[in-house]
């Protein structure tokens, strides 16, 4: 056995259907007990990658390494590799039991042991009682908890989720979120989601693999993806950003359109590079800021009240617009800054992120 | 929709059945019940209604069970039945056995080449029944094309007599009918989500058994179908058995015939009419019952 951390070595996988690569040269690493998700949009791969891990499709080249044994050459059948599908694909033929129970009947195990897992399976996504239900008169969120058990219950090595809660409304997938991750934490099984929502991913996942056109962008924790993203395109992805281009100076300034910005201590770079601001790394104010803050003045453009946060987009000098969040917590009544106000935007310059890609 | 348009949208289909099947049903029960009579028509008693009262009650006396009496007396029309039966039963067996792999097939075909495919099913439908039954006796005669190819591919030495057996027969029924168990079964298998397969390869399933577990028990409906879809007609089957069997056992449709047209017995063609169809209820009823079943609870 490994003795790394890794249970799941991906290596230089590539997955070619006719002209379109939709794996491209993936390596990528998914520790033992770990909830690891794959974020992209849509046609990124990610979903490609995750029925190779299933042994739905083979890679065109690499391997693919369970606990150091290379796994392409087999089947699905016989990979201790589970998996929920993204619109359940239960059984309509059969009850909730029969479908919980269908991976164990495989097994050849004794119809007590069936039994008695089953019930304990229905126990844990809070299903008791409804063994004997057709699964085509439980409601989604129901039919998404046998979905999760019948995959469970053959205690996988991996339990791959492939959009698990994309069909559940808004309300129901946010509970379910930390359903599933108490479930995880429960069990102590390596969780590998695919997601295109990357408020899922941060909120369920130890660590999100983004991923564009094939490609991986960037695989770190939920924090450091938001944080510390390693590109304009992750950046732009996760969150909301906003992007200032200009030209590094070894004195940590970045040369802008907008005029000189200081920017984070320590960046080696120089030349092109791009500051990046979070929305609610920004301040207002109606005057101008003290000296050590990076200020630029502006006009508002637009006010989106989101209840607990307020959005300003403001027009910059050079036309262009910048996004700032402040938080509602105190009385919102007589805020000078309506549509039209002239003020500034300021930050401090630990604030920023540096990107150069 | 007025309300009287509403009726009139339901009055229309059961005016079509009140008009066109259960009045002539209703007629053939009541010459079941006659006797024969050199006549025109060849049997009586005839509702005189010019009669009146009188005339009503010397119909319903000279009604009477003789025709059934005879149909169950004779041991020929019981050996029809269990004949008709028989080939039926075996001919639906093969269509399965014959039509589930065609319809396995172009389900899992790629989309585009579904369309012409099942065209491809249907197709010799467009040529009459009759045509396509005379060229079978064509290929099967003694010196037909089958003997032809067996002969020239030494699989035979000598040329065998098709023609006129149950085989013939059985290839006859099981030719004619198979777009009617395909196409079902292909409306059934198609609609199976290829996600579903994948959960029971993925739940510890070989192929093979994903297709026992999942697929078979999903197509049950289509089965069902196929096989009322078949069966019944073929036990009423006349010009197949008639062109291409023997004529040392009868199908009942023969023996109706004969019965009809060769003996110019009226009521004992009725009578073998009326209780082939209360055979075949039996087997509706039940599918029926199963689809209700199916619908309302689980398995």
């Amino acid at each position: 056995m490994d003795k790394s951390a890794a249970l799941l070595r991906i290596e230089n996988v590539r997955k070619q259907f006719g002209p379109l690569t939709a794996v491209d040269s993936l390596s990528l690493e998914i520790n033992r007990g770990e909830f690891f998700a794959l974020l992209g949009p849509s046609g990124c791969g990610k979903t490609t990658l995750l029925r190779m891990l299933a042994g739905f499709e083979s890679p065109t080249t690499g391997r693919i390494l369970l606990d150091g044994t290379d796994i392409v050459a087999v089947p699905p059948h016989r990979r201790p590799i589970n998996m929920m599908f993204q619109n359940y694909a239960l059984f309509p033929h059969l009850t909730v039991e029969g479908n919980v129970a269908f991976g164990l009947r495989q097994e050849r195990l004794s119809r007590a042991e069936i039994a008695a897992r089953v019930e304990e399976m229905l126990a844990l996504v809070r299903l008791k009682g409804f063994n004997r239900r057709r699964v085509d008169q439980l409601s989604g969120g129901q039919q998404q908890r046998v979905a999760l058990a019948r995959s469970l219950v053959k205690r996988p090595r991996v339990l791959l989720l492939d959009e698990p809660l994309a069909a559940l409304d808004k309300k129901l997938r946010a509970e379910t979120q930390f359903e599933l991750m108490e479930l995880q934490r429960k069990l102590g099984t390596t969780f590998v989601i695919v997601t295109h929502d990357q408020e899922e991913a941060m909120i369920v996942a130890d660590r999100i693999a983004v991923m564009d056109r094939g490609r991986l962008m960037q695989v770190a924790a939920p924090n450091d993806i938001y944080e510390r993203p390693s590109s304009r395109w992750v950046a732009e992805f996760i969150g909301e950003v906003t992007l200032i281009e200009g030209a590094l100076r070894a004195d940590g300034i970045l040369d802008s359109a907008l005029g000189p910005l200081r920017v984070p201590e320590n960046i080696a770079a120089r030349g092109k590079a791009w500051l990046a601001l979070r929305p609610e790394k920004l301040r207002l104010s109606a005057t101008r800021p003290e000296e050590n803050l990076n200020a630029l003045p502006g006009t508002v453009f637009e006010v989106g009240y989101r209840g607990g946060v307020s959005i300003y987009k403001v027009r910059l000098a050079d036309q262009s617009l910048v996004k700032v969040a402040l938080s509602n917590s105190g009385p919102t009544e007589g805020q000078e800054m309506s549509i039209g106000a002239k003020l500034w935007v300021a930050w401090p310059k630990e604030n920023g992120v540096v990107l150069t890609q | 929709m007025g309300l009287w348009n509403r009726r009139l949208v339901l009055f229309v289909p059961y005016a079509w059945l009140l008009l066109f099947f259960l009045a002539p049903f209703v007629i053939v029960v009541k010459i079941s019940l006659s006797q024969t009579a050199i006549a025109q028509p060849p049997y009586v008693p005839i509702l005189d209604l010019s009669a009146g009262w009188r005339g009503l009650t010397t119909f319903f006396s000279a009604l009477s069970f003789d025709a059934y009496r005879l149909l169950a007396s004779d041991a020929i029309y019981l050996f029809s039945y269990l004949k008709s039966l028989t080939v039926a039963a075996i001919s639906t067996v093969i269509l399965v056995l014959v039509g589930y792999p065609i319809a396995y097939g172009v389900a899992r075909s790629p989309r585009h080449w579904q369309p012409p495919l099942i065209m491809a099913i249907v197709l010799p439908f467009w040529t009459s029944f009759l045509i396509r039954v005379y060229a079978w006796i064509n290929i099967l005669q003694r010196d037909g094309l089958l003997n032809d190819i067996l002969l020239r591919l030494h699989i035979i030495a000598t040329p065998q007599a098709w023609l006129a057996s149950d085989t013939a027969i059985y290839i006859g029924i099981v030719y004619s009918y198979l777009p009617f168990m395909v196409l079902p079964l292909y409306a059934t298998l198609e609609k199976i989500d290829i996600a579903l397969l994948e959960a029971a390869a993925d739940l510890g399933c070989t192929p093979l058994r994903a297709f026992w577990m999942v697929t078979v028990p999903l197509s049950l409906p289509g089965i069902a179908a196929g096989v009322l879809l078949c069966f019944i007609p073929i036990v009423g089957e006349f010009v197949i058995p008639d062109l291409l069997g023997s004529s040392e056992s009868l199908m009942i449709g023969q023996t109706l015939w004969t019965e009809f047209f060769a003996n110019r017995d009226w009521p004992v063609a009725s009578a073998i009419a009326v209780t082939l169809l209360a055979i075949l209820v039996a087997p509706i009823m039940v599918y029926e019952r199963l689809q209700r079943r199916h619908l309302e609870t689980p398995k």
